[in-house]
């Protein structure tokens, strides 16, 4: 990523995300100066690639940003947003201000004149908050629509980190809204890859924080008379922290990549699975490295620990994706594995 | 937070010539291992046999980053890449020229006289010349700068004294890079240097040390009072720790360091057919997202090397999750169906199992153990 866009971005986070900003967060408040500054930044539009409202930035850089704002915990539905805007503009919709969030799942239906939208969805991200935009068939094709914030009654719910997961009921009038094809190339599951996608920069953003607080941390607190970080065992451990966090960042640029590519799924299906199961192992032994003083609702660590071990369930957790991986491997049979691998 | 922590492993660039080149590669090994048990396939780089060696060779496929006049065929390290990454995941037998190819020649390439080059590196990728590494003693394995054997000066060059132990291939090689003492004194890396050996030169005995397994595959070699000439000597006196860790990125990084137990996944994948239960589609997909970052990460670090870049921390990172995923491999297939292993069994599974289960331990062991390649890391991260 550029310096300067790096550079922006990173002032704008760690200006408007101070740790007493993440807690008032996970109590509920919305950050509202970290959303207007960021949008102000133009960052809700960073996926948009060509057009008028594109920011100019590859897509590299935009999951870039993404990463970022994983590193800082931004308690804000930035990657969501991005991806609604993405969604909106592909379908040649325009983008919307505000946080947004892209909702696919089968449990959306239209009635049989096709105007009428219907359905619960679970643990939508920032639903309370966030404008929709929907994805649902209609006579055997799939259509997108923005949706704002009509048309639907609000659940409130949380992951562990606090951050909204709402259930969102929708009964929507769609004669009321602009409704358009979803884009070729683009379906239910390639919009889940493309959360998934961005979980994955999210992930490796919090990993590359925890481990740089970690080695930070083992390297102040003295206990037998030197840092702890003396200690081979401790330095066994965060060897094994910083492989990870290396391993999931090489991970979140392969999902990255598949996005641009036109979200090849199998390099997201295992760019997922290995950055959740990395997540897992690295927020272990990043609160074992830091001792009770890590268990501690003023140190910071939990902001990204509770984050890590909600992201790794978010649009598909291991099981999921591995499963989804493992039967395409296998119905190909093992002497195709190996072409297959590398095709990956 | 003051701390940064930023270990990259930088997109390595698609390159159509090394498309084709596996193509090339992959149709070339189906035809040669058409036949090739999975025992034999499980052994990964162990598996030895000149011939092959030889006819990779005749394609230019040893060698292949060496400039031409050296019988090298002037191409990047990621084309290399490609074709030892498709001779492992395919069991060919590498082992002959395995070691010439990735250390031993590059090291005479670098240090080398000019005839000592023009001998030796048109043989080795001919695939006619093999190499034994000449680093463990009985006395020095991870702390390998402790090391006894020692070379004296003539004049008109060395005499050699020492032991090497768990020389591998040994017994089929014809040169040997020794690592030793040249000089005395407290500097602990400062007084190595490294020599290339004829291991026909009298005074030298090579004696077979069985594996657990019964198969000869390493060595001890002992020097007596061994002659060698002044050009024996590789690079410069005294440097021998410093030439011996630049080798270590190139032996560290490899697609060798989470292929070893490929066999044991191809078999098992054939064992459990095309629809699996739950839990064996589960198992599968975690194992080749697994191997598919780390493939990404070992390609990158081929990529460093070619832009001339000291990727040792990556390599070391490749290395240890590498290892952890080879061991892994036949732990989980052994679960997911109900075979034994069995070295003798007509079973693909079942022989490959029994394999890889007894090599495994040395998978993080041998090319440095992993306490050593996570102190590495540690130094890395600042901490040692
Ligand atoms: C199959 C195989 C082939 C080999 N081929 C060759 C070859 O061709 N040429 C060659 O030169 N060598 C070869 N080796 C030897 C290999 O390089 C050594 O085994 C390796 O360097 C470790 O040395 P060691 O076995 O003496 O173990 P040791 O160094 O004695 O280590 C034993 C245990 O102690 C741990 N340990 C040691 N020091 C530390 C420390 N400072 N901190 C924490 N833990 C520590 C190690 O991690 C290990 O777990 C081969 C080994 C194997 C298994």
């Amino acid at each position: 990523m550029s310096e300067i866009l790096s550079s922006m971005v990173t002032r704008v986070f760690a200006d408007h995300c101070s740790d007493a900003v993440a807690l008032r967060a996970e109590e509920g408040e919305w950050p509202e100066a970290l959303w207007r500054t960021s949008e102000e930044a133009g960052l809700p539009l960073a996926l948009i690639e060509t057009g008028e409202h594109s920011l100019g930035v590859p897509v590299e850089d935009a999951f870039q940003i993404v990463r970022l704002a994983g590193k800082f915990a931004v308690p804000v539905p930035l990657p969501e947003t991005m991806l609604a805007n993405w969604l909106l503009t592909r379908s040649g919709l325009e983008p919307q201000s505000g946080p947004l969030v892209a909702v696919a799942n089968p449990a959306l239906r239209t009635d049989e004149s096709g105007t009428r939208l219907t359905g619960e969805i679970p643990s939508v991200p920032w639903g309370r908050r966030a404008g929709v935009v929907a994805c649902f068939e209609r006579s055997g094709m799939l259509h997108v629509a923005y949706l704002g914030r009509d048309g639907f009654s609000v659940r409130e719910g949380t992951n562990i980190a606090r951050e909204p997961r709402d259930r969102l009921v929708f009964d929507v009038d769609l004669n009321r809204t602009a409704v358009a094809p979803l884009p070729a190339g683009v379906d239910g599951i390639r919009l889940r890859a493309a959360g998934a996608a961005l979980r994955c920069s999210q992930i490796a953003g919090a990993l590359e924080s925890i481990t740089a607080m970690t080695i930070d941390y083992t390297g102040q607190r003295v206990q037998f008379g030197r840092p702890i970080s003396k200690f081979q065992a401790v330095q066994q451990n965060l060897a094994v922290l910083a492989g990870q966090a290396a391993a999931a960042s090489s991970a979140a640029d392969m999902a990255a990549e598949a996005f641009a590519e036109g979200i090849r799924l199998c390099a997201i299906a295992a760019a997922k699975t290995f950055a959740g199961e990395a997540a897992g192992v690295a927020a272990g032994i990043a609160h074992q490295m830091h001792g009770a003083m890590g268990f501690s609702r003023e140190y910071a660590l939990h902001f990204r620990t509770k984050r890590l071990w909600s992201w790794r369930e978010e649009y598909g957790n291991e099981t999921e994706w591995s499963t989804w991986l493992g039967e395409g491997l296998a119905s190909r049979g093992a002497d195709q594995l190996w072409a297959e691998i590398t095709a990956i | 937070m003051t701390a940064s922590f930023d270990i990259s492993f930088p997109a390595v660039p698609v390159s159509p010539e090394a498309d084709t080149l596996r193509l090339e590669v992959r149709a070339f090994l189906r035809e040669w291992l058409r036949d090739r048990e999975p025992i034999k396939k499980a052994e990964s780089w162990n598996g030895f046999d000149p011939a092959f060696s030889r006819a990779i060779g005749a394609r230019g496929w040893i060698g292949m980053r060496w400039p031409k006049e050296y019988g090298g065929h002037g191409r990047s390290a990621l084309e290399r890449y490609v074709v030892i990454e498709e001779m492992l995941a395919a069991g060919a037998p590498v082992a002959a020229h395995w070691f010439a190819d990735r250390q031993s020649g590059p090291a005479l390439l670098r240090y080398g006289t000019e005839a000592q080059r023009r001998e030796i590196l048109p043989r080795i990728a001919r695939g006619e010349c093999y190499f034994a590494v000449g680093m463990s003693e009985p006395d020095s394995g991870s702390d390998l700068a402790s090391v006894r054997t020692r070379a004296v000066d003539t004049a008109d060059g060395f005499v050699v004294n020492g032991t090497k132990l768990w020389t591998s291939f040994a017994h089929h090689a014809h040169y040997m890079i020794l690592f030793c003492k040249t000089e005395s004194g407290e500097d602990r890396h400062g007084g190595t240097s490294q020599f290339l050996v004829d291991l026909a030169t009298p005074g030298i005995e090579i004696r077979p040390i069985l594996m657990l397994t019964g198969e000869h595959h390493f060595n001890e070699v002992v020097l007596r009072d061994v002659h060698l000439p002044k050009d024996a000597l590789l690079g410069k006196r005294g440097d021998g720790w410093n030439q011996v860790m630049s080798e270590l990125s190139f032996e560290r990084s490899g697609p060798e360091r989470f292929l070893s137990s490929f066999t044991v996944l191809v078999e098992l994948l054939r064992e459990l057919g095309p629809r699996p239960d739950a839990r064996s589609t589960l198992a599968i997909g975690r194992i080749a997202a697994r191997m598919a970052v780390l493939r990404r990460m070992s390609h990158s670090v081929a990529g460093m090397l070619e832009a001339s870049k000291d990727p040792a921390l990556q390599a070391a990172i490749v290395k240890d999750l590498g290892a952890v995923l080879e061991q892994e491999i036949p732990e989980i297939a052994r679960l997911l169906v109900n075979v034994q292993p069995d070295p003798d069994s007509l079973n693909g599974l079942s022989a490959a199992l029994a394999y890889t289960i007894q090599h495994a331990p040395s998978f993080s062991i041998r090319g440095g153990t992993r306490e050593i390649l996570r102190g590495i890391i540690a130094r890395g991260l600042g901490l040692r």
